[in-house]
């Protein structure tokens, strides 16, 4: 191996490293905030990568629909929890961001497919259409549940999971998508070319996680979302509304999902079904860095992602078993480590 | 009069028995979800195409879904064979389904024309005709372009599953009578975000060629990254590459990729007196009607070769037991083995019982993205 080969290897894995890092604070978030282990992370890269390359070919996504019947259920859940509680005053919120709010997104999307505006402009619509996506997945499927054991939400997480692919594969097709790049730039960094696209990449997470970063250190929100991670029963006696973080925690992780589909769509060919590898991966990074500290995730996934980069050189047939037999002897150490805990002592 | 009315329902139901006895039922399990989808889901529209009589006989289609699973393919099979008395079974989108559905057929005695190009043992071939050009063949024209061309070394990099396995063999098959040599064998999974590590381990060989063993859009991420990383060489692709969405995912990059397809994905271009012009062109014609402009494709042909076997052979069957029994059953196996002469939309068929697919070199040939689509190369 040469030093050219190495540099090309790890500019590699770190742009790969960058996207997995992503999705391990957003997997890492959700989980310390509402115990949910969030599998479909990773749909949300799909659609919205996939929501990306079909606005660009000037067609509708069908993520509206979800965006819209998602809405609608979500609509009808709080609008039923309301009238039990005779809380008229929630309605007017409930129709504003349940229904209004997808609705005029689908809209919007509807008016703007065919005419094929600027990139910018595109890219924004497809965030648009998925993030929302987060807090309504959450309000249908989860919070109705949002007191059970881990292993009960995570077989929602499964289910949810096969729906989204489900639907991912009516709307978008068995065969793949890839997005146009936002610039077809290269540096020449010594004697690697760096694609503008991969500096995109390794520059977006990071500034994404300096400003998760902030928004946990400096705001109230972050402060609350800390507070629900650390104790639920603590924080909801202090007057959080735990049910707000949860839905603000996957706010978040649709966000984050959205943005990596958009930033890696360029890069690769994303089919309706592979968005699911990339969160896996996201994952392992997670418990890599032990499923608790956020800079130890992101540290994991950027291992990950070099190891992935490497072991494709060396042993390309074997990658995927390098990269995935890795989470063995990490769960061997953590479940040594830690002392047994009831997680329904709360 | 209650008893005559009875009695006229009881003959009615018997007639409709004894019509129903002449029909020739065809048990189909394909995966239009699941990995394969992209596949599959040309192989079932197919079907919305295909005609209701064979042979003079009616049919009926049961078509069942195996989202791209093995274990499902076989548990399909069984029940069209054991539930629904299929005469014949047919099936399905990849490699290790098709082989679950032949272990079945061969258990069951019934017919499978297997729709994945697949190599069975002789002593297990007896019930399975399959209708897939073999990737020899197919790639027995990519090995004789390279030798004109005086290719001496070959890069391969392919899919980490059982369709790149095929292509390594097929392409390693050809090196010795055309005097190459196959230097790297590279993997990669089709959901992969990047091949750079495999890209530059076959820029670091050199070879002279690369033969690409993905399919689908899934064979244009090494060739983008192939030409981005300063490739200068030829790239050879495969009849699973060859599709509209390949060129629209590879853009620009793929411009000159070479790749073998069966004759039905440019009818219009091949020369009059060529065997299928007739048949790839009135389907493919008939297809993108109903499915839309460009939406041709090799999967949906394979559908519609099988059942025209299948239509060959049942006017020989018909002659020796009626559908729905076993004796059926083998009969149209021998029938299929016996086929002679069959023009289908991929090639022409003549069976042996050595040789269950029985295509020749008319059922290829090569094509190369010039100007963003597939063109047949003269």
């Amino acid at each position: 191996m040469t030093g050219d080969i190495f540099l090309w290897l790890a500019q590699d894995g770190l742009t790969n490293g960058a996207i997995y890092a992503l999705l391990a604070l957003a997997l890492l978030l959700v989980f310390t905030v509402t115990r949910v282990i969030f599998v479909p992370q990773g749909d949300f890269i799909t659609f919205a990568a996939m929501s990306l390359a079909m606005l660009e070919a000037g067609r509708l996504p069908g993520t509206v629909w979800i965006l819209a019947v998602g809405g609608l259920a979500a609509a009808a859940l709080e609008a039923a929890a309301a009238l039990r509680e005779r809380a008229w005053r929630r309605l007017p919120r409930v129709a504003l961001l349940y229904v209004a709010l997808p609705l005029a997104v689908a809209g919007l999307a509807g008016w703007a497919a065919p005419r094929r505006l600027d990139h910018w402009l595109q890219v924004l619509l497809a965030l648009a259409m998925v993030v929302p996506l987060g807090p309504i997945v959450y309000r249908v499927a989860y919070q109705p549940l949002a007191s059970a054991s881990v292993l009960v939400l995570f077989i929602v997480s499964m289910a949810v999971h096969y729906v989204l692919v489900g639907l991912s594969l009516v709307f978008f097709g068995g065969e793949g998508l890839r997005a146009r790049a936002f610039s077809d730039a290269k540096f020449k960094l010594w004697v690697v070319d760096v694609s503008a696209q991969s500096l995109w990449v390794v520059l977006a997470s990071v500034v994404l996680i300096v400003a998760l970063w902030l928004l946990f250190e400096r705001s109230v929100y972050g402060k609350a979302l800390r507070a629900t991670a650390m104790n639920r029963i603590g924080a909801r006696l202090v007057g959080i509304p735990t049910a707000l973080t949860g839905q603000l925690s996957f706010l978040l992780a649709a966000f984050i999902g959205a943005f990596s589909g958009i930033l890696i769509s360029p890069i690769t060919t994303l089919y309706y079904d592979t968005g699911f590898i990339i969160g896996l991966k996201g994952f392992v990074g997670g418990i890599l860095g032990g499923m608790a500290s956020y800079p130890l995730a992101a540290a994991g996934s950027v291992a990950l992602g070099l190891l992935e980069s490497f072991s494709s050189f060396w042993a390309s047939a074997f990658k995927e078993v390098i990269v995935f037999t890795l989470i063995i002897p990490m769960l061997v150490w953590l479940s040594l480590r830690s002392h047994h805990v009831e997680e329904e002592e709360e | 009069m209650k008893l005559a009315s009875f009695a006229a329902r009881v003959a009615a139901l018997a007639l409709a028995a004894g019509a129903a006895q002449a029909q020739v039922t065809i048990g189909v399990t394909l995966g239009a979800t699941g990995p394969g989808a992209s596949l599959g889901i040309h192989y079932k529209n197919a079907f919305q195409l295909l005609p209701t009589t064979l042979g003079g006989q009616p049919v009926k289609y049961i078509i069942l879904e195996d989202g791209s699973d093995a274990t499902n393919a076989g548990k399909n099979a069984r029940k069209l064979i054991t539930e629904d008395k299929v005469d014949v079974v047919m099936g399905s989108n990849g490699v290790p389904s098709s082989l679950q559905i032949a272990q079945v057929a061969f258990e069951t005695k019934t017919p499978f024309v297997c729709m994945t190009p697949i190599a069975l043992a002789p002593d297990k071939l007896a019930w399975t005709f399959v209708v897939p050009q073999p990737t020899e063949l197919m790639m027995s024209a990519v090995a004789a372009h390279m030798k004109a061309n005086g290719v001496k070394t070959v890069g391969f990099i392919g899919f980490s599953d059982a369709w790149g396995d095929l292509m390594y063999k097929a392409t390693e098959h050809h090196a010795a009578a055309h005097g190459y040599k196959v230097v790297t064998n590279e993997r990669y999974a089709r959901a992969d975000t990047s091949v750079t590590g495999q890209v530059l381990r076959i820029m670091a060989a050199n070879p002279d060629a690369v033969v690409v063993g993905g399919s689908g859009t899934g064979g244009a991420l090494p060739h983008v990254a192939l030409v981005e990383r300063g490739y200068k060489g030829r790239i050879y692709h495969n009849h699973g590459t060859v599709n509209r969405e390949f060129i629209k995912v590879g853009g620009k990059a793929v411009e000159g990729a070479i790749a073998p397809t069966g004759p039905l994905m440019v009818p219009e271009e091949l020369p009059a007196n060529h065997a299928t012009k007739a048949v790839s062109l009135d389907f493919t014609r008939r297809y993108e009607e109903k499915f839309g402009a460009d939406t041709r494709n090799a999967f949906a042909g394979y559908s519609h070769d099988g059942v025209m076997l299948i239509g060959a052979a049942i006017p020989a069957a018909m002659k020796k037991a009626k559908p729905g029994t076993p004796e059926f059953r083998a009969a149209l196996r021998e029938a299929l083995e016996n086929a002679r002469d069959v023009v289908g939309t991929h090639g022409v068929y003549s069976m042996t019982p050595a040789n269950h697919n029985g295509l020749d070199e008319r059922a290829r040939v090569l094509v190369k993205v010039d100007n963003g689509s597939w063109r047949l190369m003269k």
